[in-house]
């Protein structure tokens, strides 16, 4: 479903991306693993066109998508929750979910926006409850669900998840990576996720990428990664080390 | 003594109100631009001329009736604020804050000049909208062209409140303003928002400059200050603000039309400056804005 072939990408003169190659396949759930700055943002960044490919080539369903714009890439189908978190704080929840929609607007109207709108919010109960307060006023497990309920609002076909645990407790983590989990059986969605939490990852992944310094060291099934036991050490580890994160 | 006292003082204030309003709305298309770029647009003053001078031309020599005169002449400086976005923004390759401030001061002069062109040195009379009688409130006497400008800036606020809370462009504007990256995930074009947010501050600046016109006597070279005073709006209510530069807009011009009456009509311009930078001594953020969010802002 989405082929990168030889991408090369830049911040400045840095040389962030060298020679990228992955694919993740329709109904796939891949998860990539990595040290802080081995580009896992970056390619995700690079797949939604927030940031310019240099050489290589993307692909989705056969177009070659390379250099397209985030915002038509949103209409293809592609949808990006991108790491922190990102929705417009000083607006409300619904308003959130509407901007998310935008395109379904734009397309089908106000009436399917509603319907998208209520659908989400079964996904999700607690941001119907919440849905006149201001985001930034939502706890950062209330946030994440929105983040990702926004994405969801352009009825994506692949989903790109930057570390959606990034500092929530645990047990929200948790609930995190089961919806997701459940949301690729629901809705047929096709997953390309990084984290920080591998193991969680890996446990609702079919296959996994590790990088390292922007290149792609080991392309395994979860299963296997999670049995290997260089990948055991360096991004495994012990429980505690993901405190620090 | 003591009436005399009050009638100057309502006199002042009605002056001072409709000042405010004219620096108010250029003030709000100052925001808008600075929501949606970033940048000072130095060319927002002469956006006002522009709309002023049209108006004008439409009414004055070619005898329009007034409501179709307003709507060419607003139209008309929309169309410049686009093609200024299209053909002097859009295509920067690599746009930063200061390329692009410097490109809109280019562009005022280039402003400016063809306006010189087109309509003269000379400044340019106008008829004001309704022939009514000046009003007399407890002695102070009230043009019934104020009145337009206070009613027209109360609609232009009500339309800007309408337009970005209630419609989903106007809701993509903020959202651009708020976070431009997560707006493009949306599905948001972010340069399209751009564009409009000039279309839409061309066109307040334009309304400013209709409704000032008959009163002020406009020429080409008023842009300037107008939009001096209109930024000291904007940065007195805290840039991005555009409610809290309503308000100061019309402190400011309140401010001037006092100081201006009380003390020294030839310090009006100097004072008004002294309180904005009075202002920023004290608050940087301006007087509606948070400090915190002022840590963020490039400048």
């Amino acid at each position: 479903m989405l082929r990168l072939v030889n991408v090369n990408s830049y911040y400045g003169l840095v040389h962030v991306l060298k020679n990228v190659s992955m694919h993740v396949g329709e109904g796939e759930v891949v998860t990539i693993i990595g040290a802080n700055g081995a580009g896992k943002t970056t390619t995700l960044r690079t797949v939604s066109g927030l940031h310019p490919v240099k050489s290589g080539r993307i692909f989705f369903e056969d177009r070659d998508i390379t250099g397209w714009p985030a915002e038509r890439l949103v209409d293809l189908g592609i949808a990006h929750v991108p790491e922190g978190r990102q929705i417009f704080s000083p607006m409300s929840v619904y308003d959130n979910l509407e901007l998310g929609g935008h395109l379904i607007y734009k397309h089908y109207g106000r009436k399917r926006l509603k319907a998208e709108i209520d659908e989400v919010f079964a996904m999700f109960p607690v941001l119907r409850q919440r849905r006149r307060q201001y985001a930034g006023t939502l706890s950062g497990g209330e946030q994440q669900m929105l983040a990702i309920g926004m994405a969801l609002m352009s009825g994506p076909r692949m989903l790109l998840l930057d570390e959606p645990s990034m500092g929530l407790a645990p047990m929200i983590a948790r609930d995190i990576f089961a919806r997701v989990s459940r949301l690729r059986q629901e809705r047929n969605l096709t997953v390309l996720l990084i984290e920080q939490n591998a193991r969680a990852a890996l446990n609702i992944s079919h296959r996994g990428y590790v990088m390292e310094t922007g290149r792609i060291l080991l392309e395994e099934d979860a299963g296997a990664l999670l049995a290997n036991p260089e990948v055991k050490r360096a991004y495994l580890g012990r429980d505690q080390r993901e405190i620090w994160e | 003594m003591e009436t005399g006292l009050i009638t100057d003082l309502l006199q002042f204030l009605f002056m001072g109100i409709q000042r405010g309003a004219i620096y108010a709305m250029v003030a709000i298309g100052f925001n808008m631009i600075y929501n949606s770029t970033g940048i000072i647009n130095f060319a927002q003053g002469e956006f006002v001329v522009l709309g002023g001078l049209m108006m004008v031309s439409l009414t004055m020599s070619l005898k329009l009736s007034l409501v179709f005169a307003f709507l060419m002449s607003v139209a008309f400086v929309t169309v410049v604020g686009i093609l200024m976005e299209r053909l002097t923004i859009n295509p920067v390759r690599r746009p930063t804050v200061l390329r692009l401030i410097i490109i809109t001061i280019a562009v005022s002069m280039l402003f400016k000049g063809s306006a010189m062109c087109f309509w003269g040195k000379g400044s340019h009379y106008m008829h004001h909208f309704t022939d009514a009688p000046p009003l007399e409130v407890m002695g102070a006497t009230i043009l019934p062209q104020s009145l337009w400008v206070i009613g027209i800036l109360a609609l232009v606020v009500i339309g800007y409140v309408m337009f970005f809370n209630w419609t989903m462009t106007g809701k993509c504007m903020r959202a651009c303003a708020i976070n431009r990256d997560a707006a493009r995930l949306a599905g948001i074009n972010d340069r399209r928002m751009v564009m409009l947010s000039f279309a839409l501050s061309a066109a307040i600046g334009a309304v400013a400059g209709i409704i000032i016109t008959p009163i002020i006597q406009m020429d080409y070279a008023r842009g300037a200050l107008l939009g001096l005073k209109g930024f000291g709006a904007a940065v007195i209510g805290g840039l991005g603000n555009s409610m809290g530069a309503v308000a100061a807009g019309l402190l400011l011009g309140i401010i001037e039309a006092l100081s201006g009456g009380f003390i020294s009509s030839h310090y009006m311009d100097a004072i008004a400056l002294l309180v904005m930078l009075g202002v920023l001594f004290v608050r940087p953020g301006g007087l509606f804005g948070s400090s915190e969010e002022v840590r963020l802002k490039e400048f």
